[in-house]
């Protein structure tokens, strides 16, 4: 009966003592069980700490204390955060011989002290390099709405967990669109925050900067929950910003009216699928968006985090690529070594032309308050597939499934991935806002929600 | 920026590997070759774009 509810609601009805943690913890975890063997979501159930940390949920409210605003929900995390007693995988075989985590990640410990609570890790692309949620290792992560096709990567199992109803949040991680992808092909709302703005602590890396962690919801309301749970400084990652929290909940009811929409266009409108096109359009009308935007040298853009993810990936596995060559996905290793093989200066290059890109891009925002953008060129492509039409053309899919979100995250801009409920399978559009704007971004995809044009839809029995 | 020959990119992988003490396999070469044939274009895009001396690369980046 708690499949397919929102974290809001479980977390209101646990608060009125119309049912209890532990009867929702107790019910996902069988679903888990029961469902998880069609969409390979999680690699590791936690039922132990799950069970206990739900009975001390509802032993606190016996006891007439007030729970969290996530009081009682489950949710699942993907296998590159630290989780204490755990070793943590990255999608790697590798990483099973690491010691066990000793203590959980930030984000995982700032859910928990809102009341949710953790019942698992799921599966991803090896070391996060990777668009599609296939893994060598661990199988690929299934899509819920067609098993036969990719859950999207690399937070595979993040977008298949939430897709599938099995829990009504994840975490997922996004350096190049690995939470946006998976939102797209498996029809969830994602939040990529503004680079810095949460703690990666406590999470492995892939590439230092271009690194971000965020949520996966099936509704924009358990996004903020979940967002808003989770901010504030931490000392422990460096690139965490100090600012104070900035709530988007209080202003999620405001809608869309008066906020000035651009649609990306140039770069954007090139390599859409039909699916891709009419998303937009949907998104566009219901927002009133006409004018077009252009990011100045967006492929440049896309080509320069390219660089730079392959550079910064390689160097971060250059040791494991010495002694453990023969361990990684083949994949993955042959594009890591290619990237440790990078000359110096256009990696530096790339840097620089990030400052620029950054100061461009930024300049739009005077005029206007958020820009829409394909999430993907495509909806989720058949599990090995190796190329795809786009334009008349065959190209490989793996480098062309990023091509819209790559530019975004390069400069660190907050993102709403909205999914549009078309048939067969769903799609997501981008909804960008300037820097620690999240807010506005998740007010626009709320309107679209209420208004039924954005929408996370049931898969088939 | 001219493309790099074969002769001389397979140079350039025995030379880096050495260099960065990683013994590749013969089977790994064509993959590895084909993925440094696209970042080094894509890396060419880049670099092949006017930028001032002035301007500060942007390793530590805030949003």
């Amino acid at each position: 009966m708690w499949a397919w509810q929102s974290a809001a609601h479980i977390a209101e009805a646990v608060n009125a003592g119309r049912t209890t943690a532990l009867a929702v913890v107790e019910a996902t975890l069988k679903r888990i069980e029961t469902h998880d063997g069609l969409l390979n979501a999680f690699t590791a159930l936690t039922p132990a700490r799950a069970l206990a940390r739900a009975r001390a949920i509802d032993l606190s409210r016996a006891q007439g204390k007030i729970g969290g605003p996530l009081a009682g929900v489950p949710f699942a995390v993907k296998n590159l955060f630290d989780v204490a007693g755990l070793p943590t995988l990255a999608g790697s075989k590798i990483n099973r011989t690491r010691p066990a985590a000793q203590r959980d990640s930030p984000l995982i410990a700032r859910l928990e002290a809102a009341g949710a609570v953790l019942v698992g890790t799921l599966n991803m692309g090896e070391y996060a390099y990777d668009f599609t949620g296939e893994n060598v290792h661990y199988g690929a992560s299934c899509n819920p709405h067609a098993t036969a096709h990719m859950a999207g990567g690399s937070s595979g199992g993040s977008g298949a967990s939430v897709a599938g109803g099995l829990v009504p949040l994840s975490l997922g991680s996004d350096t190049n669109g690995s939470i946006r992808v998976p939102s797209s092909f498996c029809g969830l709302f994602g939040l990529k925050p503004t680079y810095g703005r949460l703690s990666r602590a406590g999470s492995f890396p892939f590439v230092a900067s271009l690194d971000h962690l965020g949520p996966l919801a099936r509704s924009t309301l358990d996004l903020a929950l979940a967002y808003d749970a989770m901010q504030g400084y931490d000392a422990s990652d460096p690139v965490c910003v100090d600012r104070p929290a900035e709530p988007a909940l209080p202003g999620l009811e405001r809608g869309s009216t008066g906020l000035r929409v651009g649609v990306a266009g140039g770069y954007f409108k090139r390599g859409m699928s039909a699916a891709a096109q009419e998303a937009m359009g949907r998104i566009a009308k219901a927002l009133g968006a006409s004018g077009e935007i252009e990011l100045p040298e967006a492929a440049r853009a896309r080509a320069a985090a390219y660089v730079v993810t392959a550079a910064e990936g390689a160097t971060l596995h250059l040791d494991r690529l010495r002694r453990h060559s023969a361990d990684f996905d083949p994949a993955v290793r042959d594009r890591l070594i290619a990237g440790a093989m990078l000359p110096a200066p256009l990696v530096v290059r790339a840097q620089k032309f990030r400052r620029w890109f950054r100061a461009r891009v930024l300049r739009l925002f005077e005029s206007i308050d958020a820009i829409l953008a394909p999430a993907t060129p495509f909806t989720a492509p058949r599990l090995g597939q190796q190329s795809v039409l786009l334009d008349g053309a065959a190209l490989p899919l793996r480098p062309n499934i990023g091509i819209f979100t790559q530019p975004i995250s390069f400069i660190g801009l907050p993102v709403v991935v909205v999914p549009v409920p078309l048939q067969p399978l769903p799609i997501g559009v981008q909804i960008i806002a300037p820097p620690w704007r999240e807010d506005v971004a998740l007010r626009i995809a709320h309107s679209l929600e209420k208004d039924g044009v954005a929408l996370a839809p049931r898969p088939p029995k | 920026m001219s493309e790099t020959t074969d002769a001389a990119l397979d140079d350039f992988i025995a030379a880096a590997a050495a260099a960065l003490a990683l013994s590749l396999e013969a089977a790994w070469k064509p993959a590895i070759t084909a993925h440094l044939q696209v970042t080094l274009r894509l890396a060419a895009l880049v670099g092949e774009f006017d930028l001032p001396d002035e301007l500060e690369p942007a390793p530590v980046f805030e949003a």
